[in-house]
């Protein structure tokens, strides 16, 4: 703030040496003019790069395609191809229907699963490491796997889980199954196991960071004052970790929802993603129709944030 | 996707001021005796991985001085590019069946069959529909001969009769079946219809590429003798509708283990035993029997559905630069490429220079499907097969011979694109 300030009293006394006046006119504005200079180059760039290309996204999904381009006509085309047989098919679910509630699923059971281990490591961290030397060494330990990359972390699960995997050898030789256990690969099971592996640290950082800035005698308090562990968990330590566990669920919501690439991999191509749709839109050269697939992909997420946030107003707590 | 029609930005004489230091340091360090002309000469290839070989490039160098710099993507890859930055690349590689796409869009420029040298000498697969023994071979799909020529240099529309305006200047073709694993089926399969018997439940797997992927679906499901198509690689919606019920019943039921996307994914599906039984890229099945696991690319009684690439250029090459493109075109077909594609089990368009290049015993081995006589060794020399082998499938004669269709873009592309989505979401 002070540099930021004596810029701008450098920048303002050169523009207007000698005029007492005009000085300070311009310290008076200088306060909202200072935010917007902060805040300036993120919103440049939030423009640049996020608003202007989305904006091209809504454009084209309302353009009509042939097999080689695009038409710039107006075409509710992306739309209504994506949503066929919607209505026909009642009480069927039309393909984007099912689509949409099979990521739903995946998505609900990866964001309570990853809540459910975040918090508790997050509340381990916080709250059972004493010392600022542990809690940081533990949390770095916490990112480890993170230094690989996410497409290796995940292929690793597959010559663990096979037919003739780790997991599956082990249990035949063992003699708890007789014939290898197909569901472990391939399945339901495998893509929310490797999502929660790659994103519950997503949600550990949050509610951690939250956590942290708890003020401790408030739990003495609350102690003090005869409250059950149980209930100084509920009444204090989870409302005022709710920010965290916000971001935290923003975050592991937003990635799962456009995922394509762990579900393909891990799903054995077999299960279905919204993500994937516009990949295969996009690989097909039908632009309008992925952009189309994309707003709606956007829309149905924002619905989601914009619930969660009603829940918990992040922008007060922080 | 808008067309900008844009001419280097660099004069002949600003790109030879600046080459000149560049190419006699260039010179001087390698010594190659035929730098005399003061220019690099650098051709930017886009294509898949099929025929981009270290090797290749680097005896395309010493043979002609052309440095060629590699830009590899996947199939739908190289088409999106094509579309979007049509001056990001010189030569182009890609398959017949995108065609339908990238001629209309006016990007790609046809070549002239009169430079190239061994035009007269392509293998009739491409030019007439046969093989050189005189079978005659599958018609359905986007076979070659049907987007050979154009018209006219910058007509869109393509030639029923031989012109000299070539759309690809062919390269490398091959026959696509099942691959399946011997060990482990324990019993001869002879047709298209088992990848969906009840007996490799959770064990089969097929491409989830859709245009390729309803290929093989069709060859499926004519097996069965559910349904005979008029052309497999040209459904009408009714088809469409037909072959993906069929599919997504089987789909349903837990037939397939997993769908795979690229070569890798198809590799370690065999190999680790989690399928038995799946459509499959020759390669690929090489690459399971290198790593000691039976793999068989089995002939079937059906045929094959085949695909074949070739050679364009950018519509921004012009100049010295369309030269070295017909330079290097024309070293590609002289033999060394097309006897180092033959032995990774792909066929060259020009047999002869091929087999040139070639040993006796391995022309024997990869092209007459005889029995090996010595080791056969692929072209980074790891042993590939004993001696005594048999290539599966036999003769180059046998294989292409039995060709049912080709890899095709449908009339219908954009509903059977929808309605995989929809198989895949069942």
């Amino acid at each position: 703030m002070d540099t930021s300030e004596n810029i701008l009293h450098q920048a303002s006394s050169g523009l207007a040496r000698g005029s007492d006046t005009a000085r300070a006119k311009a310290a008076r504005l200088s306060p909202s003019f200072i935010s917007w200079l902060q805040a300036g180059p993120m919103m440049l760039v939030f423009l640049a790069f996020f608003l202007i290309p989305l904006v091209f996204v809504v454009i084209v999904s309302f353009w009509d395609y042939n097999e080689y381009q695009l038409l710039p006509a107006f075409s509710g085309r992306g739309y209504t191809d994506t949503f066929e047989g919607c209505i026909a098919q009642i009480p069927d679910l039309c393909t984007i229907g099912k689509t949409y509630l099979k990521t739903l699923k995946l998505c609900f059971m990866v964001w309570a699963i990853t809540l459910f281990i975040g918090f508790w490591v997050a509340y381990f961290l916080a709250f059972h490491v004493k010392s600022k030397t542990w809690q940081m060494g533990l949390s770095l330990l916490c990112t480890i796997p993170f230094w690989t990359s996410n497409v290796i972390r995940m292929i690793a699960w597959i010559p663990l889980l096979g037919r003739n995997g780790l997991v599956n050898s082990g249990l035949v030789k063992s003699g708890l199954v007789n014939q290898p256990v197909e569901w472990l690969l391939f399945s339901e099971f495998s893509v929310v196991l490797a999502l929660v592996h790659l994103f519950t640290f997503f949600m550990v950082v949050p509610i951690f960071n939250s956590m942290v800035r708890i003020d401790k005698s408030l739990i003495e308090a609350a102690y003090d004052a005869g409250a059950t562990g149980f209930q100084t968990l509920v009444n204090v330590v989870i409302p005022l970790a709710k920010p965290g566990i916000v971001i935290g669920s923003i975050f592991v919501i937003t990635i799962v929802m456009g995922d394509f690439i762990t579900i393909g991999v891990m799903g054995g191509q077999q299960i279905a993603a919204a993500g994937k749709i516009i990949e295969t839109r996009l690989n097909a050269l039908q632009f309008p129709a992925a952009a189309a697939n994309a707003v709606i992909l956007l829309a149905i997420t924002f619905l989601i944030i914009t619930m969660m946030s009603r829940i918990v107003d992040i922008r007060k707590e922080l | 996707m808008t067309e900008t029609t844009r001419t280097t930005g660099v004069s002949r004489r600003t790109l030879l001021k600046g080459t000149a230091g560049l190419a006699a340091g260039s010179g001087a360090i390698t010594g190659f005796p035929y730098v005399k002309s003061a220019e690099t000469k650098v051709l930017r290839y886009l294509g898949t991985a099929v025929n981009e070989g270290d090797d290749i490039s680097k005896q395309c160098l010493k043979d002609t001085g052309i440095k060629i710099e590699y830009i590899t993507a996947t199939t739908d890859d190289v088409t999106k590019r094509v579309m979007t930055q049509p001056n990001s690349f010189d030569v182009l590689d890609t398959e017949y069946f995108s065609l339908k796409k990238l001629v209309p869009s006016g990007n790609i420029l046809a070549l002239d069959s009169k430079k190239i040298k061994e035009f007269d000498n392509i293998t009739p697969v491409f030019t007439r529909g046969e093989t050189p023994g005189g079978k005659k071979i599958g018609n359905q799909g986007t076979a070659p001969w049907k987007v050979l020529y154009l018209e006219g240099k910058d007509s869109k529309t393509f030639s029923k009769t031989a012109t000299e305006f070539v759309t690809l200047i062919p390269t490398v073709y091959n026959a696509d079946t099942l691959g399946i694993r011997p060990d482990l089926i324990k019993r001869p399969i002879s047709s298209w219809s088992e990848l969906l018997n009840p007996e490799f439940k959770g064990k089969a797997s097929i491409l989830n590429i859709p245009s390729i992927g309803i290929m093989d679906a069709a060859m499926v499901v004519e097996a069965t003798g559910k349904y005979k198509y008029a052309d497999k690689g040209n459904m009408t919606k009714e088809e469409i509708d037909l072959t993906m019920k069929v599919m997504t019943e089987a789909k349903k039921a837990g037939q397939f283990r997993a769908f795979w996307k690229d070569f890798n994914e198809s590799v370690n599906l065999m190999a680790s035993g989690e399928t038995v039984i799946q459509s499959m890229w020759s390669p690929a099945v090489t690459k399971v029997r290198s790593m000691g696991v039976a793999c068989t690319f089995q002939p079937l009684k059906e045929g094959y559905r085949s695909w074949a690439s070739g050679f364009c250029v950018s519509k921004g090459v012009s100049g010295a630069k369309l030269d070295w493109a017909y330079e290097f075109v024309n070293w590609f077909l002289s033999g060394y490429a097309g006897a180092y594609l033959n032995r990774q089990g792909y066929y060259s368009a020009v047999l002869s220079t091929a087999k040139a290049h070639m040993e006796p015993y391995e022309w024997a081995y990869w092209m007459e499907g005889k029995p090996a006589e010595k080791d056969i060794k692929a072209p980074d020399g790891s042993l590939l097969e004993k001696a005594g082998a048999v290539r599966d499938g036999g003769s180059y004669e046998d294989r292409m011979g039995a060709v049912a269709c080709w890899n095709a873009v449908m009339d219908e592309n954009d509903y059977m694109v929808r309605k995989w989505n929809e198989f895949i979401a069942a």
